[in-house]
């Protein structure tokens, strides 16, 4: 079927397989490779986008559903050669990643979470984020690239 | 002031958090376009013997462009361990997840119709789907051996005189299950053959140049037709070591075809066919006196090889480390390797040391409770002292430096044990139906134990910049921002005019990659020596310059330029400068370091855990951390290593385990099932800083990479079994979970 989203402003319009997961479609179609897959199950968040502005699995969503609607991946949020997004600079700042194979997904949800919830508290960014998983950073520095993205001190 | 020691974001970010790196499956690379798509058909069946397989009808799937079994491939035996491990099942399976048929088609999603077109005959084999299946023998894997013994070490038979005049002595058989590395990228190559006839293979791994040799080995082609690119990786944790047996058909599947194949497996595939870590079963017996002092130590190792066994040093790492941190007069140890119906197992983070340090650290707790002591006492009681360094273990490990009462000290001090035993006592009194339990860990482990080196090349170019290639693989760690500082700081030169370079067998022909915590006494040391060497040779070339004398040139690494000595008001020059007058164009140094000595990191956990003895769920409240690998290059890197080696250590004590059925079914084969440990259930960590140099690479650093994860699986295994302390619980095995929490309760109190 044909399918049209945009992405990150741009409209991707191409014909693909009925059965196109939304992750594919980026990947494959829109050629934004930055979301990744990292399970098969909807478990691990690696391939979380944001559409029409809440977070969702892109490995659960087929790209028919977001059909006519607005994606934005992690190569929206600033361009490879500007300004970092507040989260991105965040990620950098507090050593929220490691491998960065979870790390586009996981801003992604974090983008998300202080859109929920401006001024978290650590706790909060771990309950919030449980459906995201990292193997390399034990969450801790994520937690802190969270508070420091909302503005708050970091004290630990 | 020098760059090193002090808190660098790292180079490696910028990419990764905008661009999403570029991980395999990422590759868009011209040599791949027009790649075929490639699945395995493996084995649903633990054991079983193979009937037949039909492929026909799989190949006239739409979109298939082959389809191969063991009888196409025609390839050498693989170099594998006391038994053949075949590329595709050849006539029996033995575990799920087993490689059986590669399907390969011109669309990705076309993978998963054609594969379950593949028809295969199975007659299933009784399983052996444990350790103990596997000693009672009753079923061979491999009948022609005699035995599921695939390995033993150590003494043959134990000596049982050793605890005589032992006042007290314990004995406890503790199973360090099995878990899954489950590195968030699964595995993945991409293969193209060129018209020179050379094969290009992208891989997720840790060791481009050794998967190299093994590719080129096993396809029967020379080293210099093959090259590997490892390209960013998302995580390897010890289960990306080289090459695995899958990219060895994927090479042939791609030169048969005459066509690029790209391969990503699924995290359901993954959680099966990735190799599992741990899986061993070991008894400990701890003798001796009544005032906390320890005569002799016994550990008997039995580790679960799964079905092909790929890596049997980790029992005997067991066993070399099996004393940890203390003088123990007396040590017996041994270990045998199984074979069972069950993915193979290799190294994971810590990889035979973790496993050491849980047996004898759950040891010392169970020695320390039976005499009613403070566990921290009665580990003082038995440290290796400082002043006994170097030291060689009984076993033959040889320890440089450790302050291991100093690391204990410290972090009960950070976490006010004193304060924590008086409130644990204060719940007890009161009935609270949650305790409290702290849990203590000292430990040290080997990094850089291969026993081999490392390589480095550095060149400075006249235009200033330094370019270095690292043997070392990182994927993670944030080792070219380390290598970066390093020499920034020994050269003078900006860290923005420095790039290193790794993981292309093209660029960096020989080297060993990462493993083991081995790449910055290693790879960082050789690194140090290459900068030094290209340091020399610019000395040479601005004396000449300078019409000096070679040593009265100084190298000013404020201002990274050449000058006269104590005359810095005279003529300097640059690296620029200096670098345009090499005869070749440029400085360069290419080395190799490392005489194949380890080094031994230490540290010391404590964790508090909250149990709720109504439903036996365990909250991990605080865990504060000593560990010790002497200088800090980034304390921010540094930091970050720590922190995810206490997550996943953690994770092993409270909730990740791999679990078989009796007949060897996997169930817990997806990330729906597997308990990977999240966010929510760790929590803030506590780290205490204490750095002991070693003198056994430039650097006087050792690994950190493992360190933490071997500390913090015990350190919080104890303090699960310190809260049930006082209902009648002297042990469980990990993970903690509720459901196994409550049942030893259950038991406890009716004791």
């Amino acid at each position: 079927m044909k399918v049209s989203i945009e992405v990150n402003g741009r409209p991707v319009t191409e014909e693909v397989p009925d059965r196109t997961l939304l992750v594919h479609f980026l990947r494959d179609t829109a050629g934004l490779t930055a979301t990744n897959i990292g399970c098969d199950t909807t478990s691990c968040g690696a391939c979380t986008v944001l559409l029409d502005g809440e977070s969702v699995k892109s490995c659960t969503v087929l790209a028919a559903q977001a059909d006519g609607h607005e994606v934005t991946t992690v190569e929206g949020l600033s361009a490879v050669d500007g300004d970092l997004h507040l989260v991105q600079r965040a990620f950098r700042e507090q050593h929220g990643l490691q491998c960065g194979f979870c790390t586009p997904g996981m801003i992604m949800a974090s983008v998300s979470l202080l859109a929920d919830n401006p001024k978290p508290t650590r706790d909060e960014v771990r309950a919030g984020l449980e459906g995201n998983l990292c193997r390399c950073t034990g969450y801790h520095n994520i937690v802190s690239a969270v508070i420091d993205a909302s503005g708050q001190e970091v004290d630990r | 002031m020098s760059i090193v020691g002090t808190r660098v974001v790292r180079q490696e970010d910028r990419n990764l958090i905008t661009a999403g790196g570029t991980y395999v499956d990422d590759l868009r690379a011209e040599a791949l376009s027009g790649a075929a798509h490639a699945v395995f058909v493996r084995s649903p069946i633990a054991h079983a013997r193979i009937g037949g397989i039909d492929v026909s009808e799989a190949k006239a799937a739409p979109g298939v462009l082959g389809v191969f079994t063991a009888a196409d491939l025609g390839l050498g035996p693989h170099p594998a361990g006391p038994v053949e491990e075949p590329w595709l099942a050849d006539g029996v399976v033995r575990y799920v997840g087993e490689p059986v048929a590669l399907v390969l088609t011109e669309e990705r999603y076309q993978l998963a119709d054609a594969a379950e077109l593949v028809d295969v005959d199975y007659e299933p084999l009784d399983a052996v789907a444990s350790i103990g299946a596997a000693l009672d023998g009753e079923t061979l894997l491999y009948p022609a051996t005699g035995s599921n013994i695939v390995q033993v070490n150590g003494m043959a038979e134990f000596d049982d005189s050793i605890f005589e005049g032992c006042e007290v002595v314990v004995t406890q058989t503790i199973a360090n299950q099995r878990v899954a590395p489950a590195p968030l990228e699964v595995r993945g190559a991409s293969f193209a053959w060129g018209e020179d006839g050379r094969l290009t293979a992208w891989l997720s791994t840790q060791n481009a140049q050794i998967a190299r040799s093994q590719l080129a080995g096993s396809l029967g082609v020379g080293e210099e037709s093959v090259r590997v690119i490892a390209p960013d990786v998302g995580g390897g944790f010890g289960a990306k070591i080289g090459a695995d047996p899958e990219a060895t058909v994927l090479g042939w599947a791609a030169k048969r075809l005459g066509r690029p194949v790209r391969w990503v497996e699924s995290r359901s595939e993954n959680l099966t066919s990735m190799t599992h870590g741990r899986a061993q079963l070991n008894t400990v017996t701890i003798g001796g006196k009544r005032d906390g002092t320890v005569l002799a130590y016994r550990l008997d190792v039995i580790q679960d090889a799964g079905a092909y066994p790929r890596t049997l040093f980790l029992p005997t790492l067991t066993e070399l480390m099996a004393v940890g941190v203390y003088r123990f007069p007396v040590v017996q140890t041994r270990s045998r390797a199984v074979v069972t119906n069950t993915t193979p197992i290799a190294a994971y983070r810590g990889a035979g040391r973790p496993e050491a340090t849980a047996a004898v650290e759950r040891a010392m707790d169970l020695f320390a409770a039976e005499l009613g002591l403070d566990p921290a006492d009665v580990r003082r009681a038995n440290f290796i002292p400082p002043e006994d360094f170097p030291y060689r273990t009984p076993t033959g490990a040889f320890y440089d430096t450790g302050e291991y009462a100093a690391a204990l000290d410290k972090v009960l001090e950070a976490a006010g044990y004193a304060e924590l035993r008086a409130e644990q006592q204060r719940r007890r009194e009161a009935g609270d139906p949650v305790e409290l339990g702290l849990g203590i860990a000292a430990y040290v482990e080997i990094t850089g134990g291969d026993g081999g080196g490392e390589s480095g090349r550095v060149d400075i170019h006249p235009d200033g910049s330094v370019v270095a290639w690292t043997g070392s693989s990182p994927h993670g760690q944030g080792l070219g921002t380390s290598l970066a500082m390093l020499l920034s700081d020994r050269l003078g030169v900006p860290l923005d005019r420095i790039t290193v370079r790794h993981g292309d067998t093209d660029e960096v022909p020989k080297a060993i990659g990462t493993f083991g915590s081995r790449s910055l006494q290693l790879g960082g040391s050789a690194i140090r020596q290459a900068a030094d060497e290209v340091i020399a040779q610019a000395r040479d070339l601005a004396a000449d310059l300078l019409e000096a004398a070679p040593d009265d040139l100084e190298l000013d690494v404020e201002r990274g330029v050449w000058q006269v000595r104590g005359a810095p008001s005279s003529t300097v020059l640059s690296w620029a400068q200096v670098a345009e007058t090499a005869s070749d164009g440029k400085l360069t140094a290419d080395v190799w370091f490392g005489d194949g000595s380890p080094t031994f990191p230490f540290g010391a956990h404590l964790a508090v855990v909250e149990v709720d003895t109504e439903t036996g769920k365990v909250e991990l409240r605080r865990i504060v951390a000593v560990d010790d690998a002497g200088p800090i290059v980034n304390p921010l890197t540094f930091r970050g290593q720590r922190h995810g080696g206490l997550g996943q250590g953690a994770a092993q004590a409270l909730l990740e385990v791999v679990t078989y059925d009796e007949d060897g079914n996997p169930t817990t084969a997806s990330l729906a099932d597997y308990s990977f440990v999240t966010a929510a259930e760790l929590p803030d960590f506590e780290l205490v800083d204490m750095a002991t140099p070693t003198d056994r690479n430039l650097l006087g650093v050792k690994g950190i990479g493992e360190a933490a994860t071997i500390g913090s699986t015990p350190a919080v295994h104890n303090a699960v079994v310190d809260a049930l302390s006082a209902r009648g619980v002297r042990h469980l095995d990990m993970p903690t979970t509720p459901i196994r929490v409550w049942a030893a309760l259950s038991e406890g109190n009716a004791q």
